[in-house]
């Protein structure tokens, strides 16, 4: 049975084209088209219904410790209501899932892909056994949006008394929002400035209404899932299942930043400090297309008529104006400035090998 | 999307382009419906050129929008006379006009019998329909 969010009804008035995605029906992109939506959250702001995505609290005498076995970045490292990005591991390096880790003042909430909930919440609770925690899946419970792009402070700001201007950035709050108790956060997966909100399903209401109505004079659209894809890959944010997965590692990923070997010990720890030691065989890169074909996942990456790798995710980038893609290639040859060609149906058309992002312009603080 | 717009006097394939007959011209472009489901268009590859001949079922351009790519075949042999130069600087215009200056092909018949295979616009709308179900 499909799942609807809280805000269907406004998907519907506004024009939205819903895709069934990780079992939820969404906005693959409403009545402006992908490009539309891309370019004004560039510009403007927009706002996403991302209510898929996962909640799992960890509390108890050993949340920090047992919140830090399971993930690689250091979660000792945050002060109450500050916000990090990280992987948790399997012993062999593989990645479960990439989330957020919020520090919480009585708990820690890791928000997790949508698509990964159930795999994630049996994981933890398995690993949590020999710990003095409890582990809590919240994920049916609570409604989450995005606002996203250089105006949505403008766009939040008419609807609290907080003083969001000193919320910095990968940082969080329990606000009063829209008349709502909400958790905000200064976070977002498009490169620029933005919030996400998390508010439990009973308490939705109107607020999608309440912030189009405020965010109009700011030329807020309603964004689907499609451009927040676009925007993701022209900052060069994983996305799991395509660019990480059970068969990749952190190291391989470009993640190294989010691994910090020198904490105490936590799954995937040995399997990692070896790799490094050993050095990778493959690296996640980011390319640009010589021409307007379009990579796309799966395509075979090639130099000199040997396959060197494989295209993990591709589209045109309305921002640069560029094919761009994003693929794991032979460690050799992964250094920015390199040629390597992509087969498009069955023809080898030439990338360039980029520093990334591919979005430089962002507004991000 | 029931709401696409079917105009009367063109014909129809199952795959969604229409198909204009003067004479012995044809010209054939994608649907609105079809534009409206590949949603934003990013570029068009022409895989032929003119003068060239083309078998039926042959594909003769790959349309790549956000999400996917799409070939088009030809639905008929024929004598290749005219290919849209206006698309690949502005692949757009298959979404602004998919019936007018997004058209993509203009092809010779040597005979039009394969027209009894073709839909009208009311038959065409049935399936569109019936596909956005």
């Amino acid at each position: 049975m499909i799942k609807t969010t809280p805000f269907y009804e406004n998907h519907i008035r506004y024009g939205a084209k819903l895709v069934d995605f990780v079992g939820y029906n969404l906005p693959i992109q409403y009545k402006n088209g992908i490009v539309a939506e891309v370019k004004n959250i560039r510009e403007n702001a927009g706002i996403f219904d991302v209510s898929h995505m996962g909640e799992i609290e960890i509390k108890g005498t050993q949340a920090l410790k047992f919140t830090n076995h399971i993930v690689t970045n250091d979660v000792e490292r945050l002060n109450t209501n500050q916000i990090l990005y990280t992987v948790m591991c399997y012993p062999n390096g593989g990645i479960v899932d990439d989330l957020l880790v919020y520090r919480r003042p009585e708990s820690y909430f890791l928000v997790v892909n949508g698509a990964n909930v159930e795999k994630d919440y049996k994981w933890i609770c398995e690993k949590a056994e020999s710990w003095d925690v409890q582990v809590k899946n919240l994920s049916d419970d609570i409604a989450q949006i995005a606002i996203q792009g250089p105006k949505s402070e403008n766009i939040v700001k008419k609807l609290t008394d907080y003083e969001i201007e000193n919320l910095p950035y990968y940082h969080s709050d329990d606000i009063t929002f829209a008349s709502r108790k909400v958790l905000l956060s200064r976070t977002g997966y498009t490169g620029e400035d933005g919030f996400e909100i998390y508010l439990n399903k009973s308490e939705v209401g109107d607020i999608w209404q309440q912030i189009m109505t405020a965010g109009e004079e700011f030329n807020l659209s309603p964004s689907g899932l499609a451009a927040r894809d676009i925007l993701r890959m022209e900052m060069v944010y994983c996305l799991y299942g395509n660019d990480i997965s059970e068969e990749t590692s952190p190291l391989e990923a470009s993640l190294n930043w989010v691994v910090k070997m020198k904490k105490d010990d936590f799954i995937g720890k040995n399997f990692l400090i070896e790799q490094k030691k050993n050095g990778i065989k493959r690296k996640l890169v980011p390319f640009i297309i010589e021409g307007r074909s379009i990579p796309r996942k799966g395509y075979k990456i090639y130099r000199e008529g040997e396959v060197i790798g494989e295209v993990t995710s591709g589209t045109h980038s309305p921002s640069i104006e560029k094919s761009i893609g994003i693929g794991y290639v032979n460690k050799e040859f992964s250094k920015s400035g390199n040629i390597i060609e992509i087969e498009i149906r069955s023809k080898k058309t030439n990338a360039e090998i980029i520093k990334s992002p591919f979005y430089t312009k962002g507004s991000r603080k | 999307m029931s709401d696409s717009n079917i105009p009367q006097d063109l014909l129809y394939t199952s795959s969604h382009e229409w198909i204009k007959i003067e004479n012995n011209t044809m010209t054939l472009g994608i649907t609105d419906f079809a534009q409206n489901e590949l949603s934003d268009i990013v570029y068009v590859e022409y895989l032929i050129s003119e003068d060239e001949d083309i078998e039926k079922d042959n594909p003769f351009c790959t349309i790549e929008a956000v999400k996917t790519a799409e070939d088009i075949n030809s639905p008929v042999k024929g004598k290749i006379t005219g290919i849209n130069p206006k698309l690949p600087d502005d692949p757009a215009l298959l979404n602004k006009d998919p019936y007018g200056e997004g058209w993509l092909l203009k092809l010779e018949l040597s005979d039009d019998s394969f027209k009894s295979e073709l839909m009208d616009a009311t038959q065409y709308k049935k399936l569109t329909e019936e596909s956005s179900h």
